[in-house]
């Protein structure tokens, strides 16, 4: 069976007063039906641009040079603006924002917004006019006591500031439910929680890929919560894929010089707090070939060659590293 | 809801208080005799002292004061030195002329306004916005006096489109009184001949007086919505496929006009300051040319009573500003 969602070889740069910044240099990624990949980077990565590029809501001035997105077996870059948002957004890919706060509109009632996905994307029921608001409006109420938001019908009718930031978040995986997507895109969306209801934030998303059928792309930053979560993992260095695979293999046993240096640093596995030296390259003036390699303790004079090759680690996992091919 | 207007009419009135002491004393010490003004250039020396004695201007200034406060709380403003008509009857006759025009004004200026600035902010930083912000300076800087000449110069005297002056055409018969609005009146007499000639008058006249506003309110929605279109439910209303003109008019508008709102708020009193000049080009009607006739004969009354008139509409429509705010946005209700 084809992936849901697979990305190739996709380049993206942003032109900027500074000159032309490169933002994503051949990444890729592969998502397989019914799971969960977890997209792993430290801020300014591009994390938020390859999700942007996917949804096809660059910022203005953003490019797409080379490369495809291909979604159940369609490539997305192939569609206009009016196909994107009349069968893709919304519709068969939902989205879980980071901060639900800012990402609902102060001034509208939750019901008025959530209704407004579903207007244009809801699959078609037969019905029209009020009867299909009607049915919208039971469906949201279902998702929402399905989400355990207390008083589903009263919480249509309240505005976004009536409500805690956990509740907020059950709002929006209601709205990203609404019309029954095939995927779902989460960029880090329990950052903005306390840790207990971010806890139970992620058990409530890894029961509904199961009981909605989905797949989800999960970005963040943390590897705890996708050793939590995931099913696979794909970690992202300044704009290139680096590794990817199933999670508990690379987290037992990191191929990438990067991978290796990230685990290291995490609170949990370190037995003394250490960074990796130097700093994430800006965009603006990337090194050629691997963009790790002037920070890398296994750099090789091939590194700076051209793009890194892929090879298989011991456990499975693919690693762009020279010492894999 | 009521106590919140109870709250802000209560504040008002301290403002009004200090508004109509500031203008009391103003109007006092202009180098200006208004008893010999009203007396006449043929009148004695001592026709003027009677004049002065009957009008109360010998009396200390604080005395004067406190009698013309206990009259304008019974709304009594005293009578015109010249017409020796009830100001306050004169007022309620001409006040409906200046609030249509206004209303006019505004209606165009908002109308025009909101969607222009919303297509600049847009298009922003390319050919349209630039040309917006060049006209909405010059929409500014143009001085209504001139940009009323050509108007008529145009419409007027060039296409003959549109009357000259006046609010209604000399042979057009005013429908009966009612409300003391000439438009309403004429639609309450069925009088659509007079409507129709009502609405010819009063196109540039309140073209003429939206142009400031007009500019402003293009210049506050523009910023307003650049502001917004930078929120997070921005990017979110596309990601979850919003219709883009559904987003932009009516999710991204209401969060941007609450700036536009104040501005329009304030603009009412502009607007009534324009009307000054406005409705003496255009000999229309209202307070404006009321005043300037007040102004130009040193009839003090006259002046007092519609500096404070001003006011009160002013206050008022702030107060209604600070309402609306309240509905678009109702986060602000929520707050103690």
């Amino acid at each position: 069976m084809i992936p849901i969602l697979s990305v190739r070889d996709l380049k993206v740069s942003i032109r900027t007063d500074a000159g032309v910044a490169s933002i994503l240099d051949n990444i890729g990624l592969t998502l397989e039906r019914g799971r969960i990949l977890g997209i792993v980077g430290e801020s300014g990565c591009g994390k938020s641009t390859l999700i942007r590029a996917i949804m096809g809501i660059l910022a203005r001035g953003a490019e797409i040079h080379a490369g495809e997105i291909v979604f159940d077996g369609e490539n997305l870059l192939a569609f206009t603006e009016a196909e994107l948002n009349g069968r893709i957004r919304g519709n068969q890919i939902g989205f879980i924002p980071q901060d639900p706060l800012l990402a609902l509109n102060p001034v509208f009632k939750v019901g008025t917004q959530l209704l407004e996905i579903m207007r244009d994307h809801a699959p078609e029921d037969g019905l029209r006019g009020s009867a299909r608001k009607r049915a919208h409006v039971q469906r949201l109420i279902m998702l929402l006591r399905r989400m355990q938001v207390p008083d589903p019908e009263l919480a249509l009718e309240r505005y976004p500031h009536q409500f805690s930031g956990g509740q907020r978040q059950r709002l929006l995986i209601a709205a990203a439910l609404a019309c029954a997507p095939r995927l779902v895109i989460a960029d880090e969306p329990t950052t903005a929680l306390d840790v207990t209801t971010q806890h139970q934030i992620l058990l409530l998303l890894r029961e509904l890929v199961t009981e909605f059928s989905l797949s989800m792309l999960f970005v963040t930053h943390d590897f705890g919560v996708v050793a939590e979560l995931c099913d696979d993992l794909c970690v992202i260095y300044a704009g290139q894929s680096v590794e990817a695979g199933p999670v508990g293999p690379i987290l037992a046993s990191p191929g990438h010089p990067y991978t290796q240096a990230l685990l290291a640093c995490h609170p949990e596995r370190a037995t003394t707090f250490r960074g990796i030296p130097g700093t994430v390259p800006s965009p603006l003036a990337a090194p050629p070939g691997c963009r790790f390699a002037p920070r890398c303790v296994d750099v090789q004079s091939s590194c700076s060659l051209g793009p890194p090759p892929a090879g298989l680690s011991p456990v499975g996992a693919t690693v762009k590293c020279v010492n894999y091919a | 809801m009521l106590g919140f207007i109870a709250r802000r009419c209560g504040l008002a009135l301290p403002s009004l208080f200090g508004l109509l002491v500031v203008t009391f004393v103003l109007v006092r010490i202009v180098p200006h005799d208004s008893a010999a003004a009203m007396a006449g250039d043929a009148a004695t020396p001592e026709q003027i002292a009677k004049l002065t004695k009957e009008a109360g201007l010998d009396r200390p200034i604080i005395e004067q004061f406190v009698i013309y406060v206990g009259k304008v709380a019974r709304f009594d403003f005293g009578e015109s030195a010249f017409s020796r008509r009830s100001v306050a009857s004169d007022i309620k006759e001409r006040l409906p002329a200046t609030l249509t025009l206004t209303f006019c004004a505004l209606a165009i200026s908002i109308t025009v306004g909101i969607p222009l600035g919303v297509f600049a902010a847009l298009r922003h930083n390319e050919w349209p916005d630039y040309v917006l912000r060049i006209v909405s300076v010059l929409g500014v800087a143009v001085a209504a006096f001139w940009f009323a000449i050509m108007l008529q110069l145009l419409f007027s005297m060039q296409l003959g489109w549109l009357p000259l002056r006046g609010e209604l055409s000399a042979t057009m018969s005013r429908p009966e009184r009612v409300t003391g609005f000439l438009m309403l009146d004429s639609v309450i007499a069925g009088r659509w001949d007079a409507l129709g000639d009502a609405l010819h008058h009063i196109i540039l006249p309140a073209l003429t007086l939206s142009l400031g506003g007009l500019a402003s309110i293009v210049r506050f929605t523009r910023a307003g919505v650049l502001d917004t279109l930078q929120n997070d439910f921005v990017s979110y209303g596309r990601a979850m496929g919003y219709r883009r003109s559904r987003l932009v008019w009516r999710y991204v508008l209401r969060n941007s006009v609450t700036a536009t709102i104040t501005q329009i708020g304030l603009l009412f009193g502009g607007l009534i300051a324009g009307g000054v000049v406005v409705e003496s080009i255009y000999d229309y009607p209202g307070i404006g040319s009321y005043t300037v006739q007040a102004i130009l004969t040193g009839d003090n009354q006259v002046m007092l009573a519609v500096t404070l008139m001003v006011g009160v509409v002013y206050a008022a429509v702030n107060i209604l500003t600070d309402l609306v705010h309240g509905l678009v946005d109702p986060r602000l209700l929520d707050k103690p």
